[in-house]
């Protein structure tokens, strides 16, 4: 079984994506939404931990909202942009969806 | 493939209700199948009539209105989380001894069971929130 | 109705009285039980606050709901895990939660734990498992 976890804050206002870099496991997929993506930006204090947990799981950042936020040339090298359909792709590749709220 | 679709936070105030439209408008496009979408916490407040957003605005409550018309959708608000947050429907209205309701089309009032099912009966249930 | 039975995880990262979540949570849980599902709960971050012992509310106002934790055995609902390091972080252990127990039908209705610490990775094996996971 894999799961499609979702990270939809801000890794410097909460914890949720540091949970979900802890309580995930190799092979699932992470996609950061809606403020997370700010979690997919490249030179920050937890991009090191992202790239670490980006070896055995795929990273992904929802497009839309890279862009509405003006991060589209920040994001991590092999980052993989998303849009609403690939959304519902992942959803439906992965087993389970666990939105990390 | 059947979604379920859980929905938490109310509209405008965080962008769950929002990322959860494009999510479901992206997968009937795709040709998937919605369940039910279920609103719960503050997210009941989607199903309000009575929001008037600024012209140059999205109106949350009338894209739901709308794509649950066009595609019938089963937009369920919880009941004890709507008796919380004052969002009435006729019945309810009257068995409470309120003076009108706010419920706007195409959205019903239901009890939590209705998510329970949804998450039995879908091949994934989705949870947008904050 | 489906016949089949699903494996239903309740992912709790939020703490109580602050914000609702914990109380609606609770509620969802309660009412789920009714449907034979097999139920887990699962207390992350914040979440371990939900089931501190000796929360007294009198002061602010507000329902006391952390006894109706104790009565969740009584529905069955008795995979409660707490996650280890969230735990460690906040500076508690297991003797600062609440004494959660149910009665095991097939062990002679032994009365037993209910909450099991398990580390991330342990829980992150656990969510693997699962068919629907509801977070609040």
């Amino acid at each position: 079984m894999t799961i499609l976890h979702t990270v939809n804050k801000s890794p410097f206002e909460d914890s949720s994506l540091e949970s979900c870099l802890r309580c995930s496991k190799a092979g699932s997929t992470i996609l950061l939404i809606e403020d997370g993506i700010y979690g997919a930006t490249e030179g920050t204090i937890i991009s090191d931990k992202v790239k670490a947990a980006m070896a055995d799981r795929t990273v992904c950042a929802l497009q839309p909202d890279v862009e509405a936020r003006g991060m589209k040339d920040k994001i991590i090298e092999g980052i993989k942009l998303v849009d609403y359909a690939g959304f519902v792709d992942l959803a439906t590749e992965n087993d389970t969806v666990e939105s990390w709220l | 493939m059947k979604f379920g679709i859980l929905i938490n936070e109310g509209p405008y105030q965080h962008q769950a209700s929002d990322t959860a439209y494009n999510f479901v408008k992206a997968a009937l496009d795709k040709g998937h199948e919605i369940f039910r979408i279920f609103f719960y916490h503050d997210g009941v407040n989607n199903g309000t009539r009575f929001t008037v957003p600024p012209q140059d605005d999205r109106n949350i409550q009338v894209r739901w209105s709308e794509l649950a018309e066009k595609h019938g959708l089963d937009l369920v608000i919880c009941i004890a989380a709507a008796q919380r947050r004052g969002i009435m429907d006729e019945d309810e209205a009257k068995r409470q001894g309120i003076d009108g309701n706010n419920i706007a089309p195409g959205f019903r009032i239901s009890g939590l069971g209705q998510l329970i099912e949804a998450g039995i009966q879908a091949d994934r249930l989705v949870v947008f929130g904050d | 109705m489906s016949d089949t039975t699903k494996k239903f995880l309740y992912l709790n990262r939020k703490a109580p009285y602050g914000t609702i979540y914990a109380l609606e949570s609770l509620e969802v849980v309660l009412i789920g039980a009714a449907f034979e599902q097999d139920v887990a709960l699962a207390f992350v971050d914040d979440g371990v606050y939900q089931i501190t012992k000796g929360q007294d509310t009198a002061g602010i106002g507000v329902k006391n709901f952390s006894p109706t934790y104790s009565a969740l055995g009584d529905y069955d609902v008795n995979k409660i895990y707490v996650e280890k390091e969230s735990l460690e972080a906040r500076g508690l252990t297991v003797d600062d939660l609440l004494d959660l127990k149910y009665e095991d039908e097939d062990d002679d209705w032994a009365e037993k734990d209910s909450i099991r610490v398990v580390t991330a990775q342990e829980l992150a094996d656990i969510m693997d498992e699962q068919d629907v996971i509801l977070s609040f």
